[in-house]
């Protein structure tokens, strides 16, 4: 699916300062960023440029010191905590590098856990969480735990976690970091086909242009700022 | 209800440490429970004594006797309703170690008097018309196996041989229950004409009276005036509600309560410091689930609620199981009914013990369960990544 002319993430002007101590570090410094509905956003940017904590800003795990952050017509910045975190069950799907998957539950319980927030009974539950397990290709896997599971369907696993409230947004962290190259092209592949065929908006950081390479569009990040060309 | 899986799969991360935690949490509750049997035991008397009852004895001490005249008068104050007295026999039968109580009483004036004795009419009327007899209560006559109709041989190294006899010998005429779950069903009574024409010294003395009074209100009253009876003679008495009277006696070997509070304290603190530390290591090791339940929407109060859940959980699951298997093991018998005449858990110290295992969850996990509700997200997933 090509991605719609009609803005979905708004980041203006955005600043993030964290205190080490005495010592003020900027993080980001002025940002805007504005990325379309249904599009396929590659972050990339060398290690402490900002690119996680642009991140949990969109996601609404992190707050930025300046600036507004607008996902759809919700300023994000401006949520309370407990307005946030249901603000981010509904709206956003999170994909981590480490796949950060509860050890003691099975896959299809890994993948319920979004749905518990929700008010769907448990048959309900049942049926996305198999309509999600489905879409990655892991129905065959459901009661296996992560521990059983290899790299590859440890990521699906967390895809299908990140997917089945069927949020607004996709955020993945460096998906394919802690894979091998295989299993990273079915990841990316997995990735590209929700953006194509569901119409999913994903922003996804990556080191890797192979990675990025399957995005619609890259922007780059450099001591806070971004660019549209890669950093020398 | 649907967050319960959740909360046991936190348990069963570690399932080592988890059974460990739930094992020190079963012990304590047994602990807990067997003393508070015990002090039941110990100061039963306590609990069942009668509001309107008194009890009068020697001013100095309890084995100082008095005068069986002291009856009439004691009976003639006004408040007065009724009289009876007992006397200390320390009778064995046949080995010291086979210890219960034994005393000779006026039968209708003692039936009348503790009515929470149950004895059939048709014993108590073979009781009325055998000297000899004695009556015993279900818990000896089981531990000897005595039925009625047996001669029981008692040795008195108080009241030495009986005139003419080479040992005092009774006729079992009933065997008596009670009418509450904690009476004292250990104790053996016979009867005192027969005491009083047997002994060979200190006759016309008994060991102390026992008094009903018309109003429990004018107790402490017609204490006073009883006392104020015998002042200054020499058989001064004192007069104390039989709840006190029974206190005093279970004292004698240490203030029950305290001792029981003071083990139950020191055990309980100690079960606290190992369930909050086991449940502070757990959410410290997962610090980065806790951080992933935030990002996909789980709230600060949601994960508090669930670490505080897990806490209460192993508590509950723990104490009540400990409780129970108590009860379990008390119910099934008295392991040493020459010393504890009751032996049986009160329903007050199994719902304290419930209550008290539900703090416990609440008071381990609430330290880490505010850390986990504290956690932000970001800090918790760059420690994890």
């Amino acid at each position: 699916m090509i991605a719609s002319s009609q803005p979905l993430v708004h980041i203006h002007n955005v600043t993030k300062t964290f205190k080490r101590g005495a010592e003020e570090i900027h993080v980001l410094s002025g940002l805007d960023l504005e990325v379309m509905d249904a599009e396929f956003l590659a972050l990339m940017g060398p290690s402490g440029s900002g690119k996680s904590t642009l991140l949990n800003l969109i996601g609404g795990l992190d707050r930025p010191t300046a600036g507004n952050v607008r996902i759809g017509a919700d300023r994000v910045d401006q949520l309370s905590d407990r307005q946030l975190a249901a603000w981010r069950a509904r709206h956003i799907g999170f994909v981590f590098q480490f796949y950060n998957l509860l050890p003691a539950l099975s896959a299809e319980r890994n993948v319920e856990l979004p749905l518990l927030l929700t008010g769907l009974n448990q048959a309900a539950r049942r049926q996305h969480v198999a309509t999600a397990l489905e879409a990655v290709g892991l129905t065959h896997r459901a009661k296996h735990f992560p521990r059983t599971l290899s790299g590859g369907e440890q990521q699906r696993v967390g895809i299908a976690r990140a997917i089945v409230t069927d949020p607004t947004v996709l955020l993945c962290d460096e998906p394919t970091g802690d894979l091998d190259r295989k299993s990273g092209d079915e990841i990316l592949a997995l990735l590209q086909s929700l953006n194509k065929d569901y119409g999913k908006t994903l922003i996804m950081v990556t080191h890797d242009p192979h990675a990025s390479a399957r995005a619609s569009r890259t922007v780059y990040l450099d001591k806070g700022q971004l660019s549209a060309n890669p950093v020398a | 209800m649907k967050f319960l899986p959740l909360v046991w799969a936190g348990l069963k991360r570690k399932k080592l440490r988890t059974a460990l935690t739930f094992l020190s949490i079963f012990i304590a509750f047994m602990l807990f429970a067997f003393l508070g049997a015990l002090k039941e035991a110990l100061s039963g008397g306590v609990s069942m004594a009668g509001l309107d009852r008194l009890i009068v004895r020697h001013k100095v001490s309890l084995i100082q006797t008095l005068p069986e005249s002291y009856k009439g008068r004691i009976q003639s104050i006004n408040g007065v309703e009724a009289v009876c007295h007992q006397t200390w026999f320390g009778g064995i039968y046949q080995d010291p170690k086979n210890f219960f109580p034994n005393m000779p009483v006026e039968p209708a004036a003692f039936l009348t008097m503790f009515p929470e004795f149950v004895l059939p009419d048709a014993q108590q009327r073979a009781w009325l018309g055998t000297r000899t007899g004695a009556i015993v209560g279900r818990l000896t006559a089981e531990r000897f196996q005595w039925k009625v109709g047996d001669r029981i041989p008692l040795r008195s190294p108080i009241w030495g041989q009986p005139a003419g006899q080479a040992q005092w010998e009774f006729d079992i005429v009933g065997i008596y229950d009670g009418t509450k779950k904690g009476t004292d069903t250990s104790q053996l009574f016979f009867r005192y004409d027969y005491f009083e024409e047997a002994r060979q010294r200190e006759k016309g003395q008994v060991g102390w009276y026992t008094v009903r009074v018309a109003d429990p209100a004018r107790a402490a009253e017609i204490a006073a005036t009883i006392d104020g009876e015998f002042a200054n003679s020499p058989y001064e008495t004192k007069t104390e509600p039989e709840g006190a009277f029974a206190q005093g006696f279970a004292q004698q070997i240490g203030d029950i309560g305290s001792i029981v509070m003071a083990v139950v304290g020191a055990v309980f603190f100690t079960i606290l410091l190992v369930a909050g530390n086991t449940m502070v290591q757990s959410v410290r090791e997962r610090t980065e689930e806790l951080g992933v339940l935030k990002a996909i929407g789980f709230s600060n109060f949601l994960v508090l609620v669930l670490v505080l859940l897990e806490s209460c959980c192993i508590a509950i699951l723990g104490g009540f199981c400990g409780l129970g298997t108590a009860w379990l093991i008390i119910a099934s018998g008295n392991p040493i009914p020459s010393l504890l005449p009751v032996f049986f858990l009160p329903t007050g110290s199994l719902v304290s013990g419930g209550l008290l295992a539900m703090a416990l969850g609440i008071v381990a996990g609430l330290l880490p369960a505010w850390q986990a509700m504290r956690l932000r997200i970001a800090d918790a997933l760059r420690r994890g990544g």
